[in-house]
């Protein structure tokens, strides 16, 4: 049985269809990630599982339990705001504790397990502090161990690490990973970030305009995009279509091909039989440190993008490709059909 | 010249804090403080029981007098009818004082807001004799009251010993609805204010965390508005106990600490007895505040 089920679920806020017909499944202990640009839905479905919106049609299923009549405080699932959402009138402690003292569970219990949560969020003594002498990270902790404590069925997070700094943000992705193997609870993770997507899922869900456009692993989003879309906004992509498209591949049919799979050799190297190519002019060229990104101009006007990890070269000698003419291939196993 | 006028003051950050806040300053410390330190001087003095004239020496009759049993009665008649009417206020201005912060619309809002503070744009003296129009014994309540077929209730609330009266307009009840009804907007800014500052993601993780809704409301929503309710009820309290219209143009004749200060100091011509009677008032905001703040009403400012 999945964890959580949406049955042909839509929110409508007067004519925008802020969550259209949407279809999904996620199972049981899975790190999930709905990901999509703003306005795509995605945190509109993740407040329909809390509870805190309705949808205007179809249903959704909590481990087979219909919840959509259900009242947040009737729904087994914890969140984890985006604003963190701490109480400021009450200590770390009392905002920790809170689910458990709505339950009713005594004391002496509450400040034992207050004190193991906080220990696995890694802010042991910290129960006496309020929540305004926190950094943003720490924050961050003691929300996500105000929702663990009461052991929800699934955990939502919404856009959790949208206010960090991009140090803290990459530590707590890899600390947000490992806590979920731990508790072994299903977490459904809201973000915008494909980088953090790709990282962190067991499989994501990509939305765009109120629908789920694909849904997979990450290596199956990233390699298959199934549409321009997907291909665009997962990672960086190259999309051929038309006149070029057919010359390259032998169809008009649009399709991608991601910049690191790109081999750039001269104009007088031979691809391999597998392989397809194209020549084009290198128009600009952006050093980045850990790789070097050519824009190179192909015949019929359009751009690829070709990544290549600085292995050898100094920043001086990539430089100096710009202007040069290069031939690009690729095995014709890394283009992905698109549709269009 | 404009451009380096404020250069200069870019420099001299000091001055520019001087020129905004010297007049204001000025103010507050001759007109306000300064009376308020004259009314308190003169509570010290006291009055001449023979010749009628002010003795302008340090002595604490004046205190002994105000505590006399007739001002100990007017001071605690006072206070009970701030205290009823401060919490009476709180309670309608609530859940108005949430809507307006949480659920109604930006249009609405603004509305709503010109209605709670409409009254505030006429005449408080003209909005006091309408009351008493109102609650007149031929007035339209009481005729509102009779198509109801609700007299019984009417004339058995009026024959209650001390709230009662012969009309609603000469009953401590009716001063008590007229109480309410002009110093509500004062209670429902305050508490909306302090609404708007919490973030509906709070009310939404209470509830996310097990809480219903009277929960939240007490364990989030209350505490965090509270500084509002504080704010709101200084206004209603202190106002209420020092008004003097309402109980001299509705009620029955007995006296409120507003009216007896009027009296002392016009008609009595003893100005130490007013002046030690309004101590009153501030005494009991001080302590006031100071238990609010006991109560962590303050913390979360």
């Amino acid at each position: 049985m999945p964890a959580i089920r949406f049955d042909q679920v839509s929110r409508h806020f007067g004519e925008v269809k802020a969550v259209d017909n949407v279809n999904l499944e996620i199972f049981n202990g899975e790190f999930f990630s709905m990901l999509g640009p703003s306005g795509s839905g995605k945190t509109t479905c993740l407040r329909m599982i809390a509870g805190f919106d309705r949808p205007t049609s179809g249903q959704i299923f909590l481990y087979g339990q219909e919840v959509s009549g259900l009242p947040p405080y009737e729904r087994d699932v914890n969140t984890v705001f985006q604003d963190y959402a701490l109480f400021p009138h009450m200590t770390v402690q009392d905002n920790v504790a809170y689910g458990l003292m709505i339950k009713g569970v005594s004391k002496a219990e509450r400040v034992k397990r207050v004190e193991e949560m906080l220990e696995l969020v890694r802010l042991p003594g910290f129960g006496a502090r309020k929540p305004s002498q926190l950094s943003g990270g720490q924050r961050q902790r003691v929300a996500l161990a105000r929702a663990l404590i009461n052991h929800p069925k699934a955990l939502l997070l919404d856009e959790p690490l949208g206010a960090l700094d991009l140090k803290l943000r990459q530590q707590m992705q890899g600390e947000l990973k490992a806590i979920q193997r731990r508790v072994g609870i299903t977490f459904i993770f809201v973000t915008h970030d494909q980088e953090e997507a790709l990282t962190m899922s067991d499989r994501i869900a990509v939305f765009n305009e109120g629908r789920i456009i694909q849904v997979g692993a990450p290596a199956e989003v990233y390699e298959r995009p199934a549409s321009p879309f997907v291909a665009g906004f997962v990672g960086t992509s190259n999309l051929v279509s038309g006149e070029a498209a057919k010359r390259i591949a032998g169809s008009e049919q649009m399709f991608s091909v991601r910049p690191e799979k790109i081999h750039r050799g001269s104009v007088n190297e031979t691809p391999g039989p597998d392989m397809l190519w194209v020549d084009g002019l290198i128009r600009d060229v952006v050093y980045l440190g850990l790789f070097t990104r050519y824009m190179v101009e192909i015949e019929g006007g359009s751009d690829l993008v070709v990544v290549e990890q600085n292995l050898k070269t100094t920043s001086m000698d990539v430089l100096a490709a710009r202007g040069q003419r290069a031939r690009l291939s690729w095995h014709k196993d890394h283009i992905s059909r698109v549709g269009g | 010249m404009l451009k380096r006028s404020s250069t200069y003051f870019y420099n001299h950050p000091n001055l520019v804090l001087a020129l905004l806040l010297g007049p204001p300053m000025l103010y507050m410390l001759v007109v306000y403080l300064g009376s308020l330190f004259v009314l308190l001087s003169n509570s010290f003095y006291y009055l001449e029981e023979f010749t009628g004239l002010i003795v302008r020496e340090f002595s604490l009759r004046t205190y002994v007098q105000i505590f006399n049993p007739a001002n100990r009665e007017i001071f605690f008649r006072t206070a009970t009818m701030a205290a009823v009417v401060t919490v009476v206020s709180a309670l309608i201005a609530f859940p108005l004082a949430y809507y307006i912060a949480k659920f109604a619309s930006r249009r609405l809002k603004t509305w709503l807001i010109i209605g709670v503070t409409l009254p505030l744009w006429s005449s408080y003296l003209v909005r006091v004799y309408a009351w008493k129009l109102i609650l007149a014994k031929e007035g339209i309540l009481a005729w509102f009251i009779n198509v109801l077929h609700l007299d019984g209730a009417l004339a058995w609330l009026l024959r209650f010993e001390g709230i009662g009266g012969s009309s609603l307009a000469l009953s401590p009840i009716g001063m008590f609805i007229v109480f309410v009804y002009i110093w509500l907007p004062f209670m429902i800014l305050p508490i909306q204010t302090a609404l708007e500052r919490v973030p509906g993601s709070l009310i939404e993780a209470s509830s996310d965390l097990g809480a219903r809704p009277f929960q939240t409301f007490r364990k989030v929503i209350l505490p965090l508005a509270f500084p509002g309710v504080v704010a709101g009820s200084t206004f209603t309290f202190s106002l209420t106990l020092g008004d003097f219209i309402i109980p001299l143009a509705l009620g029955n004749s007995k006296y409120f600490i507003g009216q007896a200060v009027f009296s002392y100091q016009g008609t009595g011509g003893n100005i130490p007895l007013a002046a030690a009677m309004t101590m009153w008032p501030v005494a009991i905001m001080i302590v006031y505040l100071l238990a609010a703040r006991r109560l962590g009403a303050f913390d979360a400012l």
